[in-house]
């Protein structure tokens, strides 16, 4: 296991976080959503903590706990004084090996999660847009499935399901455990030793790169669901971080994304949102580090009156003008004066610290390459974004959704249910 | 005394954070400028930025019913378009120096915050464009007309979700005549007929330099903080009469149950009635107490019952939010429509025996536990402490609000929870609103907003 620490000493306080290298990228079809589901269980008891005691335990500790799940992590975090550090490991180091997975516990889980994937998912037009784009923009690889897994595996989930991929990949071989805060790492070193030194590690499975093959034509889709405004989630398949000390079409792929929609004044909101008044809202997303496959999103909702094929050209008209004029000094200044306060900013939480930190482990680069990035970002030339412009953005490789909103029937009171009658 | 070594963290926490003023936990620096502004002031020098906020009661509340939207409006085109500088340079100018601006709009308090690098260039830079944005917005026409069709925009598209149709619903049925119960952004009807007179009239009348609060903490001296108090505040308006008062809030006379149809998955349940105010004397002992209820999170009773035990909703909570005037006891969830009146009536049993009984001794023990021992994690960054400050200085709170706050929660007990909770919260006078019940067949004579 990697044990990370980065002392911060602005308050008495320590974050914990433990990473397991395992998300929904490595989950089997009809167990979507079993990495998602295991870490909702991994709160409900071990040999010698009941169901429900870990977040009580932590409670009376004074701190605060939770966990997270992508396609490439699941993340378990107590914030607490720096004094409970030694209780916070001890309950990881716990669950890691002693999980129970009781059949009674999982029955009521599992309907957490379904209520969750229907408040999440089901019941919000732009999830299922998300989700829908996913699964066109990918065929072969497991990004194309949700996190939260479909609602069909969910239902048909067993408990075996859990304690199987639990037993596959939870080990300390599979583990990174960051702490940041009021510490003395060393302290820390020899914490973990003494908590997860003995718990034997795993042959972890080999995994299997299942690469997506080349997108060779636009793909379009089209989403029915309930919403007034129409919407508009563009991908264009691009690379992520993999070499980040020589890669660098990642970085100006990632000032691209800041010069279309890192500010107020960047060229998405400037441009559709003020000038030409065509959409009420536009996006740039792009994250340049995934173990998976890239995609670059644009996103817009139209302005009233506009449809969603004009936003969408109006997004291709801003990456069409950065491809064939390129993007100015001062808008690469802008966004590297950005990223010099942002960098300062982030100290102000521990948590995103050791966020960061996790996210880069978890994913298979080194945290020490935090800084190396933001060298490289600041170095970033205007001929270089618009090399990006020009190589990525072909309808080739771009999957486009469009949310064609459905009315809202019935808005209006309704007759009560039997029994709701008298609820009150 | 599991207690007792909390404390001893609080004074680890006191010495860390300032090493000079060992005798508070936060050494809060207070005084009016000379504009009247009144001033709350942290010195913390273990980052080069800062954060600053200027506040005035100017929030959703003071908006009237015929121009509902004007507060939230005003707020949001301060910083688009201002001392001869249109929105595009002012975004630009902030962008260049790496700061961040953003609205800050309540229903009691509006105003704008500004986060900075503390560097001479920078900071110059970005308090220049503060100032200009707080003290001369121009609200150009042109912008509003843009901002208003965006806005209502958004508004029917949030009026097709089911979370929106419940809180409105709830506010209306909680707040009636009250301006409580208005839409903080105004309904798309008021919104439309807004105008920039409309905006000018409302910052002349609240953004007023004798009401402003300004909260900063980071970077700068005792003299540099003090500076720029009165560069952001002295060219505001002057008060021109008394203070906009928000009208008392009364409680509800019966209970009342709103059922609204919706084609959503889950019921989107609310049930409350109006709370409390800021600095009632009943805050801390209904603070504590409502951890045990459902602001404990995984270990509340509401969780529970309705998650824990039955896997009824993932997420299912209750919370006071103070305001000027008696803010709303929330209890909120969503579950899968079919399950909505089991739902329901188990969070009415889990409300119901709470206010009966009170928690047990055990579960207050815990509550203080958490509460007391995760007093440090309140204050563990510049942008938590700025919160306190400017919640401080809005509501009047004692400068020893942050001091005091441990020793307030120790003094709750389980016979003061029960009172409390037995004289503010009556169940047979609750609002409930359920959205998404089920597919309905005829309309009652219940009616909708």
């Amino acid at each position: 296991m990697r044990a990370i620490v980065k002392p911060d000493h602005r308050a008495p306080v320590a974050v914990v976080m433990l990473w397991y290298r395992v998300g929904s990228v490595d989950e089997f079809n009809g167990t979507t959503g079993v990495a998602h589901v295991l870490e909702h269980m991994m709160f409900k008891g071990t040999n010698s903590v009941p169901a429900g005691e870990f977040s009580k335990v932590i409670a009376a500790a004074g701190g605060r706990d939770n966990a997270f799940t992508s396609r490439d992590y699941t993340g378990y975090f107590q914030t607490l004084h720096k004094s409970e550090l030694p209780l916070a490991m001890k309950l990881e180091a716990d669950r890691m090996v002693n999980l129970v997975l009781a059949q009674e516990e999982f029955a009521k889980e599992i309907k957490v999660v379904m209520e969750e994937r229907r408040w999440r998912t089901d019941d919000r037009a732009r999830s299922i847009v998300y989700e829908q784009l996913l699964k066109s923009a990918f065929g072969a690889h497991p990004y194309r499935r949700p996190v939260i897994g479909w609602m069909n595996d969910l239902e048909n989930m067993r408990v075996e399901d859990a304690r199987e991929f639990y037993q596959r990949w939870y080990a300390p071989n599979n583990a990174i455990l960051v702490v940041v805060g009021d510490v003395d790492p060393q302290q820390v070193f020899a914490l973990a030793e003494q908590q997860f030194g003995s718990i034997a590690p795993k042959i972890l499975p080999v995994r299997k790169p299942q690469e997506e093959p080349p997108q060779i034509g636009i793909k379009r889709i089209t989403v029915k669901a309930p919403a007034e405004q129409p919407y508009v989630l563009m991908a264009y398949r691009v690379p992520v971080l993999r070499d980040p000390e020589n890669d660098w079409e990642p970085y100006a792929l990632d000032m691209l994304a800041g010069v279309l929609d890192g500010n107020e004044a960047a060229r998405l909101n400037r441009a559709l949102v003020r000038e030409e008044q065509l959409v009420s809202s536009a996006g740039a997303d792009y994250d340049n580090v995934a173990r998976g496959p890239g995609l670059f999103y644009l996103s817009a909702v139209p302005t009233p009156g506009k449809t969603p094929q004009q936003a969408e050209q109006g997004l291709r008209r801003e990456l069409q003008k950065i491809a064939s004029d390129g993007v100015s000094e001062d808008e690469m200044k802008r966004i590297r004066a950005q990223l010099i306060a942002s960098q300062v900013y982030q100290r102000d939480s521990m948590f995103y610290q050791a966020r960061e930190i996790g996210v880069m482990e978890a994913s298979g680069l080194s945290y020490k390459t935090l800084d190396l990035m933001i060298e490289k970002l600041k170095q970033v030339t205007p001929g270089q974004v618009q090399a990006v412009a020009k190589k990525y953005f072909s309808d080739d490789t771009l999957t486009v959704a469009y949310l064609d909103p459905q009315p809202v029937a019935g808005r209006r009171p309704a007759a009560p249910p039997a029994g709701l009658r008298h609820a009150q | 005394m599991r207690n007792n070594r909390r404390l001893t963290w609080l004074a680890a926490a006191a010495a860390l954070l300032l090493a000079a003023q060992a005798h508070a936990i936060l050494p809060i620096q207070h005084w009016q400028a000379k504009s009247g502004a009144r001033v709350y002031f942290v010195e913390n020098r273990n980052l080069p930025m800062f954060d600053l906020s200027v506040e005035f009661p100017a929030g959703a509340g003071y908006d009237t019913r015929e121009k509902s939207g004007a507060a939230s409006m005003t707020s949001q085109l301060l910083r688009l378009g201002a001392g001869g500088m249109s929105e595009d340079e002012i975004a630009r100018q902030l962008a260049d120096v790496g700061a961040q601006l953003s609205p800050q709009f309540e229903a009691d308090r509006a105003g704008l915050a500004l986060r900075t690098l503390s560097g001479a260039a920078e900071r110059r830079q970005a308090l220049d464009i503060y100032a200009r944005v707080l003290q001369q917005p121009e609200f150009p026409a042109a912008v509003l007309e843009r901002e208003k069709v965006r806005l209502i925009s958004a508004l029917k598209e949030a009026d097709t979700k089911p979370e929106t149709i419940a809180a409105l619903s709830f506010s209306r049925l909680v707040y009636r005549e009250h301006p409580y119960a208005l839409r903080s952004t105004g309904e798309a009807g008021t919104v439309s007929t807004l105008t920039r007179e409309d905006l000018a009239a409302f910052y002349r009348r609240h953004y007023v330099a004798q009401r402003a609060v300004v909260a900063i903490i980071g970077d700068l001296s005792r003299e540099e903080a003090a500076a720029i108090a009165e560069q952001v505040t002295a060219g505001l308006p002057q008060s021109a009469g008394s203070e906009p008062q928000l009208p008392p809030v009364a409680a509800l006379d019966a209970g009342s149950t709103r059922i609204i149809s919706h084609p959503a998955l889950q019921s989107h349940i609310l049930i409350g009635a109006p709370g409390i105010s800021r600095g009632d004397a009943d805050y801390f002992t209904l603070f504590v107490g409502n951890y045990v209820l459902g602001g404990g999170g995984f270990v509340s009773r509401i969780t529970e019952e309705v998650r824990q035990k039955r896997g009824l909703a993932y997420s299912a909570y209750s919370y006071f939010a103070p305001q000027l005037q008696r803010g709303p006891f929330v209890i909120g969830m969503q579950t899968q429509r079919d399950q909505a009146q089991e739902a329901l009536a188990v969070v009415q049993k889990t409300l119901r025996d709470f206010i009966d009984d009170g928690p047990t001794e055990k579960e207050l023990t815990a509550a203080k536990q958490n509460i007391v021992g995760g007093f440090p994690l309140r204050i563990d960054s510049n942008r938590k402490i700025h919160g306190y400050l400017a919640l401080i200085g809005f509501y009047r709170l004692p400068l020893t609000y942050l001091d005091d706050f441990v020793k307030n929660v120790e003094s709750v007990s389980v016979a003061g929870i029960k009172s409390a909770f037995a004289r503010r919260i009556d169940p047979d006078k609750l609002v409930t609103v359920v959205v998404g019940a089920a597919e309905d067949k005829t309309v009652t004579s219940l009616t909708t907003h």
